[in-house]
């Protein structure tokens, strides 16, 4: 298999590796080197790359792995908690800037989430996958990747009228 | 968009029971300026997820194609290797021992009755050295005494 030929495997799939990265391992460093890793581990791995069905499934698995490990391991002691969406804007209106607020509080909810469910919402929500496609790439049952998602969003939900309210009051 | 089956298809949403088209619906309705007052509290969540899938991996990936140039590098090295010691060798010589044909026996002789002699001599020197093991001894004896 050619560079050509590899990348155009890869870069349709690429950011949303990126992404569940970034959800698990919150820092934008963090996430840049661990999807760099995979990559490169697909790379390595590109003559064996034919023979599986599905490589988006599979380098998603490898993902959530990989930042799995990462987070358990003694290097995850040095992981920052980053949080790169903040844009001091002072020029927006009030009712924007709450807007904006309330928007990142989700990301901030969704980060105190326990780790399946983040996963799992992150596959569904963002980058809207099948339960069936969610359920190969986390090992799990369909039932339960439901049973976790609908939790996640009630969490969700939950904390964010919980903050809504907060601030009214 | 009426709300009520916006409400309709938020439950389903929360029971993780809608579809992927159900969700987009949602999602689309919840990115438009107009959302029904007693729903906006949901917004921020779609909004959100909708921003999300934004995010772009910009990193460049080094990806060389990777090629064993090492295997072949030792495979050159052992041949140059091989060749250099080819060329290099020293001249064959026939026999086994190199030393054959340069000494005349009586000279051999004569230097192993010399080689067994140095090696008498070195054993009563050896002996020798016994005596100075008693003197020792006798030392070591004053010395606990005191």
């Amino acid at each position: 298999m050619q560079q050509s030929e590899f990348l155009n495997v890869v870069m349709p799939f690429k950011d949303k590796l990126y992404r569940l990265a970034k959800r698990l391992l919150v820092s934008t460093e963090e996430a840049e080197d661990a999807t760099q890793e995979i990559l490169l581990k697909l790379w390595s791995k590109k003559k064996l790359m034919e023979s599986y069905n599905n490589v988006e499934a599979f380098a998603m698995t490898m993902t959530k792995n990989f930042c799995l490990d990462r987070l358990k391991s003694k290097q995850a002691g040095n992981l920052k908690l980053v949080h790169s969406n903040y844009a001091e804007d002072n020029s927006g209106l009030q009712k924007q800037l709450e807007a904006k607020d309330s928007v990142d509080w989700v990301q901030k909810i969704m980060e105190e989430l326990p780790e399946q469910q983040k996963l799992v919402l992150q596959l569904r929500d963002v980058e809207e996958y099948d339960y069936d496609e969610i359920a190969q790439m986390l090992d799990m049952q369909p039932t339960a990747v439901r049973v976790a998602l609908s939790r996640a969003r009630k969490t969700v939900r939950e904390k964010l009228v919980q903050k809504h309210r907060y601030g009214i009051g | 968009m009426e709300s009520d089956k916006i409400e309709k298809l938020l439950e389903k949403y929360f029971e993780a029971t809608a579809t992927v088209a159900e969700e987009e619906t949602l999602r689309t309705y919840f990115s438009q300026e107009s959302v029904a007052t007693h729903l906006e509290q949901y917004a921020p969540m779609f909004q959100y997820f909708s921003n999300a899938k934004k995010e772009r991996f910009t990193k460049q990936v080094p990806l060389k194609p990777k090629r064993n140039y090492f295997k072949w590098a030792s495979v050159a090295a052992v041949a140059v290797l091989l060749v250099g010691l080819y060329i290099n060798r020293p001249p064959m010589v026939d026999s086994s021992d190199p030393w054959e044909g340069q000494y005349t026996e009586a000279e051999i002789e004569s230097a192993k009755e010399a080689l067994a002699m140095l090696g008498m001599n070195f054993q009563k020197g050896t002996e020798q050295l016994y005596h100075l093991e008693e003197f020792q001894k006798t030392t070591n004896k004053f010395l606990i005494k005191e």
